[in-house]
């Protein structure tokens, strides 16, 4: 497991997240932000929907032959001059591209936002090195100077205030002899250019994730708002991609209609403002780009989900639309969940990655509400796959012996209905009588639940009482 | 056995032979047909209609564009856009064929450099392989008249766009490009307005890494050929 994963501690993780002001108020802003510029999105696209299926259907088809497309990809790009690096796990793929960066006698390396870095944690790797890694993405780079990861896929610092900003620049940038305290986002954005400028054309190495890979043609995409990933390929003499088995799409017209629905659905933007397509190193008259083009594909435990009830989840495109539109993501934010993918997608994913002993409160932190399959641009079925997972927790005999005895209990009394609704009714009339003023505070056995919030009283009868009194619902 | 045996190995095992979908022969024709998929009634734009559209979605991601009538009035476009927002009259400049024509010697005082962009040149001038009318998306294309770097690294990108260049949607692009012959070039790059992030308090500002301000001249006039 990962040395950085504190998802064993999800409950206290989030709790400490629910007390955090500034936090609350960023996720606040999130919420309405993203969801209601992605509504307007797809409300300007008629044929979203539509898109949505095919982009789903083109995905089925690269994972049930995705050794296929991958053997084609790897041809396409070693006849353009490319390598391509097939990497088990983080072990090998660190050592991968620690031999790549030592070949170039790399001083710096410049990153564009990639979450498989993430993954191998490759930064304090290469630091360990003396490589200087330096994240391009704006928000990358503000969580670089805190010492943190990323808490959103596609808005890595949206904890950050902008005061939390302006110190961070002013203690790590004095040493290039900008000492004066700006507070506002255009003359935060201004210093970090500046900074940043250098750092892009100094850099020996440039990294970038990849979007998509196109097995046609070998290229590598990646899509960005700020141009970072551009300059972190160009300008270097080495350019190495790192991106994961199910990056693949079979054509650039399959590419074109999966960019359809991406941008779309992350920011609500209708198309992201750059969209590069890099096949192989710079061509014998370019006047620049890169001399030297890797691809460094990493499995880590990809192989295995193909075939199972996980397999859906590698349909993935990293969009972020289910942390944006997630309740539980939307009141915790993304470091509570203790490793590097977050909201729904993370639930589902990180158990596969880390193992579920580490994160069995993932698939159970859902108010399986659905808006996450809702929105999906992919048609990932997120909450079946978290009761996929909740099912092989309990299999593996992981719930504490509390849990196990109180679903025991439910299921011994479902099975005897005359029991059942006598009981039902005995509660309902004390949790009556428990909320007179319409919601109860403390719940005896429920400490945890309403700590955080009331329960609201019932109201009339049972349910069987009540779908009795309505004719059965006809 | 090798990392990428294993790989390949693990991927045919978990799938086994009878996945759903499994259809190894359908994988060379899909990628000879790349057949390209659903279109949006906005990527089927034609004529007058299409120009419209392109301007309209450019202007939408803070893109801004100048209509002119011929090749003959770039040189002029140019030296007023850079006054007006008191960029000096110099600029680095691609060297690409569909640049080919313009009179630059109408204005003298336009002071042009052909090559790669260094990180003191304020402005560059390119062509770009298409303009797309679904979104108001460029198509550049790096090749020995069109360095990457003019796309990326000036405060200000000028881009000179003939009309016929203008397609409906992305696939309409990518076909002309596959028309035109030869390898794919190693950066296509889609641009869709300046530089932008909203990393900080996720309040959107423009000019983050590349460009702050990205301006078209569409020349209205005269079919040429295609660059």
């Amino acid at each position: 497991m990962p040395h950085r994963a504190t998802t064993v501690n999800f409950k206290a993780n989030a709790r400490k997240a629910m007390a955090d002001v500034n936090l609350q108020k960023a996720l606040e802003k999130m919420r309405s932000g993203f969801v209601e510029k992605r509504l307007a999105a797809t409300g300007r696209l008629p044929e979203f929907n539509d898109l949505r299926d095919e982009a789903q259907d083109i995905k089925d088809h690269v994972l049930a032959n995705l050794d296929h497309y991958l053997e084609r990809f790897e041809a396409r790009v070693v006849e353009q001059g490319g390598h391509v690096h097939w990497c088990r796990d983080a072990t090998e793929a660190r050592a991968v591209i620690l031999g790549l960066c030592q070949g170039a006698e790399a001083k710096s390396v410049t990153k564009s936002k990639s979450m498989i870095a993430e993954e191998l944690d490759l930064n304090p790797f290469l630091e360990g090195h003396g490589i200087e890694p330096v994240e391009t993405d704006l928000g990358e780079y503000i969580i670089q100077l805190a010492g943190e990861t990323p808490s959103h896929i596609i808005a890595p610092a949206v904890h950050k205030t902008k005061e939390q900003v302006a110190d961070l620049f002013v203690e790590h940038h004095a040493k290039y002899g900008l000492t004066k305290r700006h507070e506002e986002a255009p003359a935060l954005l201004e210093e970090a250019r500046q900074v940043l400028r250098a750092k892009y054309l100094a850099a020996d190495v440039g990294i970038t994730g990849a979007n998509f890979l196109v097995a046609e043609t070998g290229s590598s995409i990646t899509v960005t708002n700020e141009g970072n990933a551009e300059l972190t390929q160009i300008l270097p003499k080495t350019h190495i991609v790192i991106a994961s088995l199910e990056k693949v799409v079979p054509t650039l017209e399959d590419a074109t209609t999966i960019l359809r629905i991406l941008a779309r659905s992350a920011t609500g933007q209708e198309f992201a403002s750059y969209t590069t397509f890099a096949t192989g190193p710079r061509r014998p008259d370019d006047l620049d780009g890169p001399g030297a083009y890797h691809v460094v594909l990493l499995d880590n435990g990809r192989s295995k989900m193909l075939g199972t009830e996980f397999q859906d989840m590698l349909r993935c495109i990293r969009c972020g639309a289910c942390l944006s539109h997630c309740p539980i993501y939307s009141h915790v934010g993304g470091h509570a969940y203790g490793w590097v993918y977050s909201g729904p997608m993370g639930s589902v994913l990180n158990p596969q990655l880390i193992g579920i002993e580490a994160s069995g409160h993932l698939p159970n932190a859902s108010t399986f509400c659905g808006k996450c399959e809702e929105i999906c641009p992919m048609r990932i079925p997120l909450p079946k796959l978290l009761r996929h997972w909740r099912e092989r927790e309990f299999e593996a005999g992981l719930p504490p012996a509390a849990q196990r005895a109180g679903l025991g209990l439910w299921a011994w009394l479902a099975k005897r209905p005359a029991l059942y609704h006598g009981l039902s009714r005995l509660a309902v009339g004390v949790l009556r009588l428990m909320g007179r003023g319409g919601a109860i505070r403390t719940l005896p056995l429920a400490g945890g639940w309403t700590q955080g919030r009331d329960m609201p009283a019932p109201e009339g009868g049972t349910f069987h009482a009540q779908w009795k009194a309505r004719g059965q619902g006809s | 056995m090798s990392a990428r045996e294993d790989i390949l190995d693990a991927i045919r095992t978990s799938l086994g032979p009878d996945a759903p979908g499994r259809d190894p022969e359908a994988v060379d024709v899909r990628l000879a047909r790349h057949a390209a998929g659903l279109q949006p009634t906005r990527a089927q734009s034609e004529g007058e209609d299409r120009a419209a559209q392109f301007i309209e979605w450019a202007e939408f991601v803070a893109t801004t564009v100048d209509l002119v009538a011929s090749l003959d009035d770039v040189p002029g476009a140019v030296t007023s856009y850079l006054s007006a927002n008191n960029l000096p009259a110099k600029a680095r400049r691609a060297t690409d064929a569909s640049l080919d024509g313009i009179p630059w010697e109408r204005a003298p005082l336009l002071e042009l450099e052909p090559g790669v962009a260094v990180d003191s040149d304020a402005v560059s001038i390119t062509g770009a392989f298409a303009g797309i009318a679904e979104t108001g998306t460029l198509m550049l294309n790096s090749g020995h008249g069109h360095p990457s770097t003019l796309n990326s690294l000036p405060e200000t990108h000028v881009v000179v766009l003939r009309r016929d260049q203008l397609v409906g949607g992305y696939d309409d692009a990518w076909n002309r490009l596959r028309q035109s012959g030869g390898a794919l070039p190693r950066t296509v790059l889609l641009v869709t307005g300046p530089s932008r992030s909203g990393d900080i308090e996720q309040t959107l500002q423009l000019g983050a890494h590349g460009p702050k301000r990205l301006h078209i001249v569409l020349v209205d006039g005269e079919e040429t050929a295609d660059a």
